[in-house]
């Protein structure tokens, strides 16, 4: 061992001498060569079978997981090999995750787009028929029509819908944090609402449908009905989200206001909800865009309309998901299907606007409106 | 307006877990009484008792009399709301109400309950709680910015001028010092000297130190083992305590050789 | 007996307790009564269907007949979308929590999320008129080479309103519950664990597989239940994209029915008998749904209670 101290010391690393510890490690340059080398492989594999972007792309990402890792594996060893192909597959999960987002927004605007003219958005389908469209078509003046009316419905059965929930879902809430804690009925809310999170949207929509069926003769559709289906759907979100919010709330403040002498239901409607109110916003505003957005139950609730309704307690409404359902399912004009999808398309830009609105509204409350804690 | 608490045959369960047990205490009224004893002795649940704050945890329940000026706390048409309005609290960590300002924190007893109170009037209840918690000149000059913004000391202030402000004859105080630094525990012992000329304050503390300092008397508290019911030892002139207590364990703790 | 001061303070907000926990238990007790009137409803309503001479009911041969080949058809096309979104909510759930730079981490969480913002009607006509079309060569090469196989049977439909077209949709809408919940999971992981692994020389994929996903395997069977829940239930992707038909094996050929998608197709203009038997479908599809949904919470819970001993 006394000789080991006796060695000369490597002086300072030469320039051009490999660090002993990247032995065995492929340079640099490797991997990139192996990706450039994919993609020209995948570019002309893919003219064998006619030449088109996507099969390049998947010849090309095939090529260079298998080659990448195929290289690896005979530099640096099995383990490796296997670590660097899990790297290159969870990075392609990603990517292959963004196409579709990708896809549909540029879809959305592109189609979307040159249909949001003013005409669009403030006339409705009143006394549309596919001759007009048949007759803008063939003398080229734009598209008449719009969805003024489904805006109308949108907005009035998901305000509805919101008013109805709303209060539902935060006593709830208030049940389940400041009255029911450990009580078997607490449990049973929490079980089911959880469950109610996944029941599907179209059975929301029949069990309103029954439930007003029931009421006031079958096959009653008016905008109050879709209201109350979206409700179904809406609850359950609103008392997860204002539960997890009453449940940030700390206990000392609740405390310290009892100990003023203030009763409980004026603790929890003036501390409690006040310091969780961002929260619960935030929440019901995420809520909102959930069901804004929801075909199934207003289709079996509400009908479809092509006039405007302001009154959601009588006649059929339309929403802009049922708009976009229909305008594409069964074009105003059989024979030239053009303006109405151009109308659809318009139709869902608009609807995507309104929901990343209410998505990133529902940030900006979380944000800008939690107290200032100032520690 | 101080008034006096004197309890009977005081005992605490959580469910059918004596907490505490058999307590008698006369606490006198313009006085300061120190509760000390070690962790898990029930020092902390028996203060709570006394102004109906155990309700709070859900299983909390107490046998026995506490008389606040002759009036049992616990009789059945009471309500703990009053009770409580009428003793104050003042808690471990500050906890100003963080959505509201400095001022708001001050009337919050008031406009909790939803009193009506005119605007000069209650200018005045502001300057004079804060004035009556060595807080006025600190922050007079930016009532409207939010009591969190405040230090941790000058918050614990803040809670104080906030429960004075409900105009209690008692005030609780439990541990109010154990998350503050030395130069703010300091203030709060000031103040609480200055305290007893109008009211009866009862404070617990884990510093002896602390005890000696603020407290006309002292009571000992003391727990025989894990599952076993805390239970009053000693009670006496806060300088018979620390010099020539009558109860060995009360020796043992008081001179640190103990816990 | 002396009186008592404290008795005569105001009384009057006791009664504001009162109303207020009242309020609060009633808004509790409506969520559980509303979830029951939706199975009694459905139940009421969809009676007639069951009750009727099979021979008016569609198809002629009884409820069951009409009712299996749709629920074989959901599960069918649940299953498409959960096989293609597993692996790949996984990934780009592990890609979040445990490859992507901490500081990107939380906005390509949120770039995530938005996928799961898109309004499904909007999938619908995005798989209808965009998706559907490009598919259409990748069946025909699946058709030539795997041809063999029923599921890949031909004669491949021209528009690209198949079945497996609804499947990779219902997977795109199903995929960001999957990613969400199992990031949630994975980031949970203790670090210690991850460290462990680390020290021990382990490459990243081996820490992976020896620390995270161990202590994940119970949130990711859940994660997949929920979507798998999602999927069983979602209605305008289908209706939008599947060319429907009768029960056939082929995934590429036009035919097949969920019976979401049955239920909004036809609801419009039922009545009478008709609209009972669309209701008792509607009923068959709660339950299978309510099953899922009640075993992934069942797992959810039983496995925070392992959790509380990390």
């Amino acid at each position: 061992m006394t000789n080991a101290t006796l060695t000369p010391v490597p002086a300072a690393p030469v320039a051009n001498r490999r660090n002993r510890l990247s032995k065995g490690r492929l340079p640099r340059w490797a991997i990139p060569v192996v990706g450039l080398s994919a993609l020209v492989l995948g570019a002309a594999g893919s003219t064998l079978g006619g030449f088109s972007i996507a099969s390049m792309l998947i010849y090309t990402a095939l090529l260079f997981v298998v080659g990448a890792t195929a290289v690896t594996v005979i530099v640096e060893g099995r383990r490796q090999g296997t670590n660097s192909f899990f790297t290159y597959l969870i990075h392609g999960c990603f990517i292959l995750a963004l196409i579709p987002l990708i896809s549909v927004l540029y879809t959305v605007l592109e189609r979307g787009l040159p249909g949001m003219t003013s005409n669009f958005l403030f006339t409705s389908m009143n006394g549309m028929t596919g001759a007009v469209d048949n007759q803008s078509v063939a003398d080229g003046t734009p598209v008449l029509g719009g969805a003024y009316h489904a805006v109308v419905g949108t907005l009035l059965i998901t305000a509805f819908s919101t008013i109805i929930s709303v209060p539902i879902g935060m006593l709830a809430a208030i049940y389940l944090v400041e009255y029911g804690q450990g009580k078997a009925l607490s449990r049973g809310i929490t079980f089911f609402v959880d469950v109610m999170t996944g029941i599907p949207s179209i059975v929301a929509g029949l069990f309103a449908g029954a439930l007003f069926g029931i009421l006031f003769g079958p096959s009653t559709r008016m905008g109050i009905v879709a209201a109350v289906a979206l409700s179904v759907l809406m609850i359950p979100t609103v008392v997860r989200s204002t539960e997890e919010m009453l449940k940030i709330v700390p206990n000392e403040l609740r405390e310290a206001s009892y100990a003023l002498g203030v009763r409980k239901w004026r603790t929890i409607a003036q501390v409690v909800i006040p310091t969780a109110i961002s929260g619960i916003a935030s929440g019901v505003t995420l809520a909102i865009a959930r069901v804004i957005g929801e075909t199934a139950p207003i289709l079996v609730t509400a009908g479809l309309a092509n006039n405007i309704n302001f009154n959601v307690f009588s006649n059929w409404m339309a929403t802009l998901p049922t708009f976009i359902y229909y305008q594409i399912l069964s074009p105003t004009s059989p024979t030239n299907i053009d303006p109405s999808a151009q109308r659809a398309w318009a139709a869902a830009l608009l609807l995507i606007i309104m929901v990343m609105v209410l998505n990133l509204g529902a940030r900006l409350i979380a944000r800008v409106f939690s107290p200032k804690t100032g520690r | 307006m101080s008034k006096r608490i004197d309890v009977s045959d005081l005992n605490v369960y959580y469910g059918n877990f004596r907490a505490v047990a058999d307590v008698n205490i006369e606490i006198g009224a313009k006085s300061v009484t120190a509760f000390i004893g070690p962790s898990g002795c029930g020092k902390s649940t028996f203060l709570r008792t006394l102004n109906r704050m155990h309700e709070v945890i859900p299983g909390a329940t107490v046998e026995g009399q506490v008389l606040l000026d002759g009036d049992n706390l616990y009789d059945p048409g009471v309500d703990p709301v009053t009770v409580r309005s009428q003793i104050g609290m003042v808690f471990q960590r500050p906890n100003p109400f963080p959505t509201m300002s400095i001022r708001d924190n001050v009337l919050a007893g008031v406009k909790l309950n939803a009193r009506k109170i005119s605007r000069s009037d209650a200018d005045d209840l502001v300057e004079s709680s804060l004035r009556a918690s060595n807080l006025w000149n600190e922050v007079k000059d930016r009532l409207d910015k939010p009591g969190s913004g405040l230090s941790g000391g000058q918050q614990q202030r803040l809670c104080i001028a906030r429960t004075i402000a409900v105009k209690p004859g008692v005030i609780l105080m439990d541990e109010p010092c154990s998350a503050l630094d030395p130069i703010s525990t300091l203030a709060i012992e000031d103040l609480i000297n200055e305290m007893k000329n109008d009211y009866t304050v009862v404070i617990v503390t884990h510093n002896m130190q602390q005890a000696a300092r603020v407290s006309d008397k002292t009571a000992f508290f003391n727990i025989a083992g894990t599952g076993k019911p805390g239970k009053l030892i000693e009670y006496d002139d806060t300088a018979t305590i620390f010099s020539n207590p009558s109860v060995k364990a009360t020796e043992d703790y008081v001179s640190g050789r103990f816990g | 007996m002396t009186t008592n001061a404290l008795t005569s303070g105001p009384g009057s907000g006791r009664t504001g307790d009162r109303v207020f926990s009242t309020a609060a238990r009633s808004a509790g007790i409506l969520i559980l009564l509303t979830l029951f009137a939706v199975a009694l409803f459905l139940f009421v309503q969809a009676l007639p269907a069951f009750t009727a001479d099979p021979a008016d009911l569609s198809g002629g041969q009884g409820f069951f007949s009409y009712i299996w080949p749709i629920v074989i058809g959901t599960v069918i096309a649940a299953a498409i979308a959960i096989v293609l979104a597993t692996p790949v909510g996984l990934g780009v759930a592990l890609f979040i929590s445990h490859y992507a730079p901490r500081k990107l981490a939380a906005p390509l969480g949120y770039v995530i999320d938005l996928l799961a913002a898109i309004p499904s009607v909007i999938y619908g006509i995005w798989g209808y008129l965009v998706l559907a079309p490009v598919l259409v060569p990748g069946y025909e090469w699946l058709n030539q080479h795997l041809g063999f196989l029923p599921v890949f049977g031909g004669p491949v439909s021209q528009t690209g309103k198949t079945m497996l077209t609804a499947g990779v949709v219902l997977a795109v809408m199903v995929l960001p519950i999957i990613t969400s919940l199992s990031r949630e999971i994975f980031l949970q992981a203790p670090g210690l664990h991850e460290e462990a692994a680390l020290a021990l020389g382990a490459t990243r994929w081996e820490m992976i597989r020896m620390s995270v996903l161990p202590f994940a395997r119970a949130g990711i069977i859940s994660a997949v239940m929920l979507g798998l829940g999602r999927a069983l239930g979602e209605t305008m992707a289908v209706a939008l994209v599947l060319s429907t038909g009768t029960l056939i094996p082929s995934l590429i050929k036009s035919g097949n029915q969920t019976i979401a998608a049955e239920i909004a197709l036809n609801f419009p203009e039922a009545f009478g008998l008709r609209m009972s038997e669309l209701i008792a479908a509607g009923l068959v599809l709660f339950v299978i749904t309510l099953a899922v949904n009640m075993i992934a919470r069942w797992i959810i819970s039983r496995h925070q209670q392992f959790s509380g001993a990390n």
